[in-house]
């Protein structure tokens, strides 16, 4: 099983290395699936995963980014950063339209970034070290920081930092404007139809503002809410790109035996979601950090990422994926040995009582992966209970603080600073929200290197003050770290070119086409 | 009869709105709200973003001020607006009604007409062969889960044999016009509407075969026999029709919760039906759009036993309105 994605994805990586020798063809329909419904496209006010996919075809961000997280034009041409890192140019393309023929200027950026300051929870906090933006001409966007902030060139990927027709919302109550629901961009595709229940249709932009682009003529997006009917769909040729996730893990292994089926886990370089325990160090036996570190050593981390994510993924070293800036691997070593972890319980002063383990909702691959943690912790001798919620218990539990031990994943953003401090510095314990310092650990070392490590300039300074956090963090064992995911993504062959940037198929259809 | 319908229909109406009471405080005693649900889902989410929310929700306000706000909007046949899908709740479920209409009224008819016919027959031949055939396979039906025999006909129909479409309501983009959109929804039609009315075709079948029986030994089928009457006839106009009564009971009362039993068939499918929209809208936390398809599903069994009642009396001019 686990060859055969191995080969599958050597053979995709080979595929897409020949696909740049090839001349791609215009039109054709790609039909892909999308899981669960988004309650709305318009990605400057609705995040949630399947918004962002869709709303990558229809919006874009000035920038994208390479598989190694280097910045590419988009819909700004060029940039330079001032010597003192506060000052950064960009310049925008001429001759971009939105979607209803209007012009896209300098004007819509000053206009986003106000825009979703008050409606975009984490384009907020990225923006926080910004004294203030400026237009000079029409082409020509002037950021200037508090002072200098590292990660400032990785804020502007289409689902963080999308642009907004300010000829449209300007001087309406967001919230409720009508055309929320006829989303309007400058993206390769026009959002058509959406037929609620059954499948959001976007066409071809006629007008798009790189000659030839998009290739494709239609895009339908498939709701079909049941994991068994979505492998059918593609099985039965209904459905040709399953984006990561639309199917459990198990039917895998079966859809890429089919012929004619690729699959690659490339894509979540940006995102790298990275997947972990919380560990509530505020109360209870997770208050110990022997305890914690016993539990680091009782995972079978191997084992859940060969049989239950069939070979996909890396096991995760410490608080920051692999592939994102200052990744560091000196750090304390965690393997897979029962006889520490009951020694290390047993000098915790651990008397067997019971602990909460909260599954993660979201489908039969997570709760195989929850029911293997369970017997791993039994296996050393903690006395686990296993909850089960569904999503909105599981947001209440997490964010309430009310479990011991609770499954999650989180994306990492590419940069320490944007999407790996959040997690492990104290200003970021807040009740009655799921994406920040859950576990409750404070720090206030970490606290300071983060906090340094955000605005040292240049960019070589920063890599000292990570590379201590992680030692310090993975010595520590704030949350138990599992897995670095890849999510696969499965289409057929000859769609071509589908994911092209480290944001996956959220970066839209721009360059997919199909050869016939 | 008109003074009948009027005061069942005002009894109604005080049902409905126990009912909506009841379900508003129901769903809110589920851990979680709708804002926490959007803000898990879009992975990020600071103070400000929630309370945002919940002030969009009008979830800020005190329970007793929320329920008024609801209640007095029912009163005026507003059900209020889906603010996670940005929709009024009443243009959601009217657009999702009719298909949810066409597969649980064509799956009603097929449990019916099949309960009916397989009762009949394993009735008249009660105790051979063929009786415990009917009786054995309706109860293989009945038992087995839905989603499984779903996911069985899937499996035979679409992936092995290729003869029918796996999911949705027609054939998207295929822009089909008059007769052809018409069998092409058919096509889609036929597995979840089967897969439900096979399930409920066992009561129905069980129901009219010991009905029958019953009948067949009383003393007016016993003069109808001495008449000299033909056993068809007998069994057709004598036997038959007032074994019925049992059964148009128990079909008037599953009518009603033909819309909810359709969830997990409209799932597996992915028909776009009302059941998908009330499981989906539970897992959401979206209240008002919960709380309107109940209202719509319990003004419906409320229908329906009306209904029911009238056809009472059209199968059996004994029975009389009684109010």
């Amino acid at each position: 099983m686990l060859k055969q994605i191995l080969v599958g994805l050597a053979l995709t990586s080979a595929l897409s290395a020949a696909a740049f020798a090839q001349e791609p063809k215009a039109g054709g329909v790609i039909n892909a699936v999308i899981q669960p419904e988004p309650p709305g496209l318009m990605v400057g006010m609705v995040q949630n995963g399947p918004t962002q996919m869709v709303a990558g075809n229809i919006y874009e961000g000035l920038l994208r980014y390479s598989p190694k997280l280097e910045p590419l034009p988009s819909l700004a041409d060029s940039w330079t950063v001032s010597e003192d890192g506060k000052v950064y140019t960009f310049k925008l393309k001429s001759g971009v339209t939105w979607h209803d023929g209007k012009p896209f200027t300098s004007a819509d950026v000053l206009f986003s970034i106000d825009f979703l300051k008050q409606t975009h929870p984490r384009a907020r906090g990225n923006l926080a070290q910004l004294d203030k933006v400026e237009a000079p001409d029409a082409t020509t966007v002037v950021f200037t920081l508090k002072q200098p902030f590292g990660p400032f060139l990785g804020i502007f990927e289409v689902g963080s930092l999308p642009m907004i027709p300010k000829h449209i919302y300007e001087g309406t109550d967001y919230k409720t404007n009508p055309a929320n629901n006829t989303p309007i961009g400058t993206g390769p595709f026009m959002f058509k139809e959406w037929q609620k229940g059954s499948f959001i249709r976007l066409v071809k932009n006629p007008n798009y503002h790189i000659k030839g682009k998009p290739y494709l003529d239609e895009i339908y997006w498939h709701v079909i809410p049941d994991a068994a009917a979505r492998s059918v769909a593609f099985e039965t040729g209904k459905v040709d790109v399953l984006p990561g996730g639309s199917v459990e893990n198990f039917d895998v292994p079966r859809l890429t035996k089919l012929k004619n089926v690729c699959v690659t886990g490339a894509g979540w370089e940006f995102f790298s979601p990275h997947s972990w325990l919380w560990l509530n160090n505020r109360s209870g036996p997770t208050a110990n950090k022997k305890f914690r570190q016993a539990v680091m050593f009782a995972l079978d981390r191997n084992f859940a990422k060969d049989v239950i994510w069939n070979g996909l993924g890396r096991v995760a070293t410490g608080p920051s994926g692999s592939s994102i800036k200052y990744y560091s691997n000196a750090v304390p070593e965690y393997f897979y040995d029962p006889a520490k972890a009951k020694a290390l319980l047993k000098e915790a002063g651990y008397n067997g009582e019971k602990v909460r383990l909260l599954p993660l909702p979201y489908g039969e691959t997570w709760q195989r992966w929850a029911e293997a943690v369970r017997q791993n912790l039994q296996d050393v001798g903690i006395n686990v209970e296993m909850i089960a919620t569904d999503v909105p218990g599981w947001n209440q539990k997490t964010s309430e603080w009310d479990y011991d031990i609770a499954f999650t994943y989180l994306y990492q953003y590419g940069d320490p600073a944007l999407g790996v401090g959040r997690n492990y510095v104290s200003s970021q314990i807040a009740k009655g929200s799921p994406f920040n310092n859950v576990e409750g650990y404070t720090n206030p070392e970490i606290d300071q290197l983060f906090a340094d490590g955000a605005v040292a300039f240049p960019d070589t300074k920063r890599t000292d003050f990570y590379a201590k956090a992680q030692k310090i963090l993975v010595e520590d064992v704030p949350v138990a770290w599992l897995l670095e995911l890849q999510f696969p993504t499965i289409t057929r062959c000859n769609v071509k070119n589908l994911i092209t940037t480290g944001i996956g198929v959220n970066d839209g259809f721009r360059d997919a086409w199909i050869d016939k | 009869m008109l003074s009948f319908v009027a005061q069942r229909v005002v009894k109604a109406v005080i049902v409905l709105l126990a009912i909506v009471v009841l379900n508003f405080f129901l769903i809110r005693m589920a851990p979680g709200d709708p804002a926490v649900v959007m803000a898990g889902e879009a992975g990020a989410g600071d103070q400000i973003f929630i309370s945002q929310l919940r002030e969009k929700f009008g979830l800020d306000q005190p329970l007793p001020v929320q329920l008024f706000k609801y209640v007095r909007g029912i009163v005026s046949l507003d059900l209020g607006f889906s603010f996670r899908q940005q929709m009024p709740v009443s243009k959601l479920i009217l657009d999702r009604l009719p298909a949810t209409l066409l597969l649980t009224g064509t799956a009603f008819v097929i449990s019916l007409a099949l309960g009916i016919l397989f009762g009949t027959l394993a009735a008249r031949f009660a105790g051979t062969w063929a009786d415990s055939a009917i009786t054995v396979l309706a109860l293989i039906f009945y038992a087995t889960p839905l989603f499984w025999v779903a996911l069985m006909a899937i499996l035979l129909f679409s992936v092995t044999m290729d003869w029918l479409p796996s999911f949705g309501y027609e054939t998207v983009g295929a822009n089909y016009t008059g007769l052809a959109h018409v069998l092409d929804v058919a096509a889609h039609l036929i597995m979840p509407a089967t897969t439900i009315g096979l399930f409920f075709m066992a009561t129905y079948a069980r129901m009219t075969r010991a009905s029958m029986l019953e009948v067949k030994r009383l003393d007016f089928v016993k003069t109808a026999r001495a008449k000299g009457l033909r056993d068809s006839v007998i069994q057709r106009r004598h036997v038959l029709r007032n074994a019925l009564l049992p059964v148009v009971t128990l079909a008037g009362l599953q009518a009603g919760t033909l819309v909810g039993g359709a969830v997990l068939t409209e799932t597996v499918f992915a028909w776009p039906g009302i059941g998908r929209l009330m499981y989906e809208s539970l897992l959401q936390r979206d209240y008002n759009l919960l709380l309107g398809v109940f209202v719509v599903c319990s003004a419906m069994v409320l229908a329906f036993n009306l209904v029911t009642d009238l056809v009472y009396r059209s199968v059996d001019p004994r029975i009389e309105y009684a109010t």
